[in-house]
């Protein structure tokens, strides 16, 4: 092997930190010049750690969730006496969506309605928590021959957890409502008074642009609407809240903080619409 | 043809050398789980910052260049950071590092802090100031405080676990 003299080899290991800063700070330029580079490598390394995650995943939620024998017998009683409670409580609330299903589908009958389309969904896990400082994002596994699912609606099971912003071939990046680029079109209350709901890298996303004369109300359930054309109408979001004079917020319905399987909504609109307002 | 001592002595100095950086990258991967700990992805960074000053000033050797160049790179595909500004940053903090290193070398552990807190408050102010540049928008600085204080405070328990490597499993003069 070709060995160089050593005040040569001296001189290129000086060489090196300068030129990786060099090409570092290329890099970054390039990033800067080309987003797609970046969201490129980032859904090749996502796709790439996908199975390790996956099979990470299994035992860590095993463990959140105590699936233990022990700890399982010592909750049991406790467990029962909690569903029944709310097996109770979830009986009178079907008889009123029963009843409430039957008048709404009287009255759509009357008005000539026409359904919006069932949407195509599947559950996701959620296999990586990605978020940066300023960035909240989840990545989710998704099935080999998934349908275009850029912008496909991220749900758990109580409300809107965000969008999915990029995706490969076997995991997808999940941008949450929380996550200081997301801008989600919502409607407040019985009327639908339409806002914005801005995420500011807390817990709980902000309500700018609505109507000054009409401010939301605190408690006023806040639902998605279909400005913009990326969420359908009617999702449940949170309700709000204020936080200060002039300053409401959204507590979102979704446990943000510990979102563990997603169900993702695909709407089947025209993936083009929404690309000005994608994030990478 | 190497004989067959020679091949595991060679293979055994290997992975003493790779160590620093195969210990990054695996906890840097780890820490991207969900639902471990609060605050992870401040607690990703701060834990690489506080990695790659500890291995820059007593095992130079074991991190080259190259390496934390890519160690920033996964760093900024795994957060959402700007492509390449971590690379920047860690080979900045290396950069300032290595001429302090004969000295730091011989100071006490509360002196080789106190660097320390030098540089991660040093490394926050960049980051701030860099993504201000590159996103055009001033970011609230909260949460760079927070990961900066992390890193502080991570440095000594993580120096005790780091020193024990250093002078074991870390150590190719030992192979």
């Amino acid at each position: 092997m070709l060995r160089p003299s050593a005040p040569v080899r001296q001189a290129l290991a000086r060489l090196t930190l300068p030129v990786m800063l060099l090409i570092s700070l290329g890099l970054v330029l390039a990033g800067r010049a080309d987003r797609h580079l970046g969201a490129v490598l980032r859904t090749g390394l996502d796709d790439a750690l996908a199975p390790l995650y996956r099979a990470a995943a299994a035992p860590a939620s095993a463990v959140a969730q105590d699936r233990g024998a022990i700890g399982a017998w010592f909750r049991l009683h406790a467990d029962n006496l909690r569903l029944t409670r709310q097996n109770r409580e979830l009986r009178r609330w079907r008889a009123v969506a029963l009843a409430l299903a039957a008048q709404n589908e009287a009255l759509k009958s009357q008005l000539h309605f026409v359904p919006t389309p069932t949407p195509n969904f599947f559950s996701a896990r959620v296999i990586a928590d990605l978020g940066g400082l300023y960035a909240r994002s989840v990545l989710v596994t998704i099935p080999r021959n998934a349908w275009r699912i850029v912008n496909a609606i991220a749900m758990d099971g109580r409300g809107v957890v965000g969008r999915v912003v990029q995706a490969g071939s076997r995991s997808a990046r999940v941008l949450l409502i929380t996550d200081l680029n997301s801008r989600v079109p919502v409607a407040i209350g019985k009327h639908g008074e339409r806002a914005i709901m801005a995420g500011q890298n807390t817990a709980t996303p902000r309500l700018i642009y609505w109507a000054p004369g009409d401010p939301p109300r605190e408690g006023a359930i806040v639902l998605t609407s279909a400005d913009g054309g990326v969420f359908p109408y009617g999702l449940p979001v949170g309700i709000v809240h204020y936080r200060g004079r002039n300053d409401p917020v959204v507590l979102p319905f979704a446990g943000m903080a510990r979102l563990r399987i997603l169900r993702l909504f695909e709407y089947g609109h025209d993936p083009d619409s929404a690309v000005a307002s994608a994030r990478h | 043809m190497m004989d067959a001592p020679e091949f595991w002595r060679g293979l055994d100095r290997t992975a003493r050398h790779a160590l620093p950086a195969a210990s990054i990258v695996a906890v840097t991967i780890l820490l991207a789980m969900p639902g471990l700990i609060p605050a992870q992805p401040a607690c990703r960074t701060a834990f690489v910052i506080a990695s790659v000053y500890f291995w820059s000033l007593y095992r130079p050797a074991s991190l080259p260049a190259p390496v934390v160049a890519l160690l920033g790179v996964l760093l900024d595909l795994l957060g959402a950071s700007p492509l390449g500004l971590w690379a920047v940053l860690l080979l900045l903090e290396q950069a300032a590092v290595a001429p302090m290193r004969r000295v730091l070398v011989r100071q006490s552990f509360l002196m080789v802090w106190l660097a320390f807190t030098g540089f991660a408050v040093a490394i926050s102010a960049l980051e701030w100031l860099a993504r201000a540049v590159l996103d055009l928008a001033l970011l609230p600085p909260g949460p760079i405080l927070a990961q900066g204080l992390i890193a502080i405070l991570l440095y000594p328990p993580l120096a005790v676990a780091l020193i024990r490597a250093h002078r074991s499993a870390a150590a190719p003069e030992q192979a």
